[in-house]
């Protein structure tokens, strides 16, 4: 019987070639994707993702479940009410409840309300959107 | 110097205790109803008590590592990579902290401090990794734990490049590849910890059984690869909500079941299992060691059917996956580096009296652990029913409904703070007294 165990050295690097090839498959994925955005926009949800880190907006919310716990999921934050952008824009300014007012600069808000735009756009963090399957994956598609 | 082992345990076991502290600060948050900023605002504690416990056991980890390959040989070559790496690691944790303590963020989940001080940990993995090279050497046959050490400094060095790769706008501007990269890194960069610390645990069993044929057992290889394998394919269920590409999502669900073998592979040891512990219950090294294999069986079960997709869609982003991450580090890694420092620094305790106060303390920590690990479930199914849509308050009004299990959740940390921090603080003491086991070559 073949013992591949004897080579350790050989099933290292095959496993390190796997994981480089899967890793610049990944590292692909946006030249696959086309997007509706401009440059302009781009560059401006590009900006909105560092003022997302600046902040640490990240220590208490969450996009698509990851993230803090300490407030809601914002994924789907952008159109969650009618009036979105002077509701978020009085939240981060003004704070409410554990959550403090952020002295955030008007192109910084600008740079963030796109981000969350851009966000919103990719899709649903409610659970109560998808759909369990029997063998145990889950679909987006309600039945 | 010749061997700065010691004084990277030294330093990881100040980190442990500072992320106690910190931890039980940023707990204390759940129940204030007020803004707090600056430090003792929340978006300082968590990154401090969170960096503070994942550098604390990267920092023990590679202490272990440095502890035991120093003795192999000494040359100046192997002394002044020491020195080097020694410097820089110090160096980027006093940045991340100024970083911290100034609110100079700007990085990432787990990573929060200024990018800036990414690079003194870069550079300092990479003398790592040659010092490594240099004391081990190919000329023998490699233990599986060689293995292991070599393989989460190489996938460290990795998946910390990959970490930065958001700097370039080309994988901001695409939120969703980038969510799928900070996600790979997360997942990948714990994997590289643990296969470190696990090989620290391969270690100290074949030492303490005195085995030594184990480590070169095609079945310790097959563990060592399937671990290896998860590292690399299974981090993938941290983004099964994410709408990236699907076989991403199949690929990482597939990997995750093989966990199963390991599973299966700990209850078919069971009956051997109780009776070594029986036969070595009073040497601490070993007990923590028994201990961190009670919580493997635990917290692998709880993360086997969180890799479920259909049940991670009502478990994700609740406090079910904290529960999870905490029964990992502290059960499972803290267990094992405590073992570790018992063993090189105080293997033996020369009194009854204090053989029972460690025993005493021993068990308030498991015991507390596993009822703290139950608040945070408790806290996870409230949100977990609420995500559901099975009932229709607010997020303010469920979190305030949680009052309850978060309360207990701040008292039983506080306790695991002061009987953890006990051990730590007693290991640090007693790491300056001449008491420490002799390694074997």
């Amino acid at each position: 019987m073949l013992n591949l165990f004897a080579h350790p050295k050989r099933i290292f690097l095959l496993l390190i070639v796997c994981f480089l090839t899967f890793s610049i498959w990944i590292y692909a994925i946006p030249l696959f994707s086309p997007t509706p955005y401009s440059e302009k926009e781009l560059h401006l949800v590009a900006e909105g993702r560092l003022v997302w880190q600046k902040y640490n907006c990240h220590t208490c919310h969450q996009l698509y479940g990851l993230g803090g716990y300490l407030g809601p999921d914002l994924t789907n934050v952008y159109s969650r009410t009618a009036n979105n952008e002077a509701y978020i824009k009085g939240i981060i300014k003004s704070g409410v409840k554990q959550m403090p007012a952020f002295k955030i600069s008007d192109d910084e808000m600008k740079a963030l309300l796109h981000f969350l735009k851009n966000v919103d756009a990719t899709g649903t963090s409610n659970p109560q959107d998808y759909q369990p399957e029997i063998i145990g994956t889950f679909s987006l598609e309600k039945k | 110097m010749k061997n700065f082992g010691i004084w990277l345990i030294r330093v990881a076991l100040i980190l442990f205790v500072l992320g106690l502290f910190f931890g039980h600060l940023a707990s204390e948050s759940y129940r204030i109803t007020q803004p707090k900023s600056g430090v003792m605002g929340f978006l300082s504690l968590r990154p401090l008590h969170v960096s503070s416990a994942y550098l604390g056991i990267i920092t023990a980890g590679l202490g272990f590592v440095t502890l035991i390959i120093a003795k192999m040989k000494t040359t100046r070559f192997g002394t002044f990579l020491q020195y080097l790496h020694f410097s820089l690691w110090v160096i980027a944790l006093l940045g991340i902290f100024y970083s911290y303590f100034t609110g100079d963020f700007g990085g990432r989940e787990y990573w929060e401090f200024n990018p800036i001080w990414a690079l003194p940990i870069f550079v300092s993995f990479i003398v790592f990794l040659v010092f490594y090279l240099h004391q081990v050497g190919f000329s023998m046959k490699w233990p599986v734990y060689y293995w292991m050490w070599l393989t989460g400094i190489i996938f460290f060095i990795i998946t910390f490049i990959e970490n930065y790769l958001w700097i370039f706008p080309y994988f901001r501007q695409h939120f969703i590849a980038d969510m799928t990269i900070q996600w790979k890194v997360n997942g990948s960069l714990v994997g590289a910890i643990n296969q470190i610390i696990y090989g620290v645990a391969f270690y100290l069993m074949e030492k303490i059984s005195g085995d030594e044929k184990s480590s070169y057992q095609k079945l310790s290889f097959a563990m060592y690869f399937l671990g290896m394998f998860n590292l690399m394919f299974n981090w993938g269920h941290h983004i099964y909500l994410l709408p990236t590409e699907k076989y991403i999502h199949y690929i990482a669900y597939a990997v995750s079941m093989t966990e199963w073998i390991i599973l299966i592979r700990i209850f078919y040891k069971w009956s051997q299992q109780i009776k070594e512990n029986k036969q070595f219950y009073y040497f601490f090294p070993y007990r923590f060691l028994m201990a961190s294999d009670y919580w493997i069986t635990i917290n692998l079960t709880l993360a086997l059917f969180m890799s479920i997709p259909a049940i991670n869609l009502y478990t994700h982003g609740t406090h079910i996956t904290v529960a999870h991450a905490m029964g990992t580090t502290i059960g499972i890694n803290t267990m094992i580096i405590l073992a570790g420092v018992f063993y090189f620094i105080k293997p033996t305790f020369n009194s009854a009296k204090w053989r029972l106060y460690g025993s005493i303390a021993f068990w308030i920590v498991q015991v507390t652990l596993l009822l703290f690990l139950i608040s945070l479930i408790g806290m996870g199914v409230q949100r977990a029913i609420w995500q559901a849509g099975l009932t229709s308050e607010s997020f303010s009004k469920m979190s305030s409904s949680s009052g309850n299990w978060v309360l207990l959740f701040i008292i039983l940390g506080t306790i695991l703070m002061f009987s953890m921090a006990s051990f730590f603080i007693y290991l640090f003491i007693q790491s300056w007294k001449k008491n420490e086991l002799k390694i074997e070559e």
